[in-house]
């Protein structure tokens, strides 16, 4: 089997600034080849064509914004690790938050329910005792009588 | 009443939660949807490509405005091409539509052993030798197919080899329906 032709591109020349932006904007970056893995990490053919295009994108002076969006607009919001707030990826942020809201609703309610209930319970053992001993006595008085 | 609640809840809740994860059984985290799908698809950079020297009189991309026309991309290093080359042949034998290959950083010389060998399904042969225009179609594994309407809009993606079934289920009708 031929291999794909390798990447004869040059590499971009970057400085020490623009060479972090590299490295952090790679992390955030997925490889579509191998999808678990960042564009930093993979050494896929493609991956190592998109490192190349996202270092001359930095090099030309376009924001780590223009970039996201570029790579975005050709393949989709899945290229992204954190994807982008819009309308179909809100479910996604909110969801989070959602769900601790309704948890925090069911565990107050529970809460309030059990600080309604000690009051409504019999007293304790030994008030019962007391008052059994009470009513017994009190018979007995009644059939002496 | 108040312990049918209690008790179908978490019922509810779990039936909902199964629901979803058996779904997801189904899906191919390979197939990720096409933002170009229904957008102008970027056939500019597919013209200042050089085109392959494999037939004397080969179509140009700037004649396939008003067609709706087939993008294949391959490769000879690509396997998964290979098992749907016989489709493509009989598809460009039936003169449906055009049928325009992008050799996606492929070595010239290789392309064409390779559709001497198994034959030459396309109108013309572009030849992407740094993935650069790949990069514009957001290809990211070879095979692929792009179905183009008359408006130069992408209607159509398929990632993967072709399968008999998905060009006579999915690809054939919606030719049929972008062509009138």
């Amino acid at each position: 089997m031929s291999q794909a032709l390798p990447n004869q591109l040059p590499p971009v020349p970057l400085d020490e600034a623009q060479q972090q932006r590299l490295r952090k904007l790679y992390t955030e970056i997925r490889c579509l080849v191998c999808q678990n893995q960042s564009l930093a990490d993979s050494a896929a053919d493609l991956a190592v064509d998109l490192r190349h295009e996202v270092q001359s994108q930095i090099a030309k002076g376009s924001s780590d914004e223009q970039i996201k969006r570029w790579l975005v607009q050709r393949y989709g919001d899945f290229v992204l690790y954190k994807p982008q707030m819009q309308a179909s990826t809100a479910i996604l942020w909110a969801g989070p938050f959602v769900s601790l809201a309704i948890g925090g609703l069911i565990w107050r309610t529970v809460q309030r329910r059990r600080s309604i209930a000690p009051s409504q319970t019999s007293p304790g053992r030994e008030d019962q005792m007391q008052r059994a001993r009470q009513l017994l006595l009190a018979d007995d008085d009644e059939k002496g009588r | 009443m108040n312990r049918w609640i209690r008790a179908g809840l978490p019922l509810a809740l779990f039936l909902v939660i199964a629901w979803f994860l058996l779904k997801g059984l189904d899906r191919n985290p390979r197939e990720i949807p096409s933002p170009l799908i229904n957008k102008p698809a970027p056939s500019e950079v597919l013209e200042v490509l050089d085109v392959l020297d494999v037939q004397s009189q080969a179509l140009r991309v700037k004649d396939l405005k008003g067609q709706v026309w087939l993008l294949n991309v391959w490769g000879s290093w690509c396997s998964g091409c290979q098992v749907e080359h016989p489709l493509l042949n009989r598809l460009a034998a039936e003169r449906l539509l055009p049928i325009v290959g992008l050799a996606w950083k492929d070595a010239p010389a290789q392309s064409r052993d390779w559709l001497s060998r198994l034959g030459n399904p396309y109108a013309t042969v572009l030849m992407d030798l740094q993935g650069k225009a790949a990069i514009e179609w957001g290809v990211y594994g070879a095979p692929e197919t792009f179905l183009i309407d008359k408006d130069n809009n992408v209607r159509f993606k398929h990632v993967g080899p072709l399968t008999a079934d998905i060009i006579d289920k999915q690809l054939r009708p919606m030719i049929e329906q972008l062509k009138h």
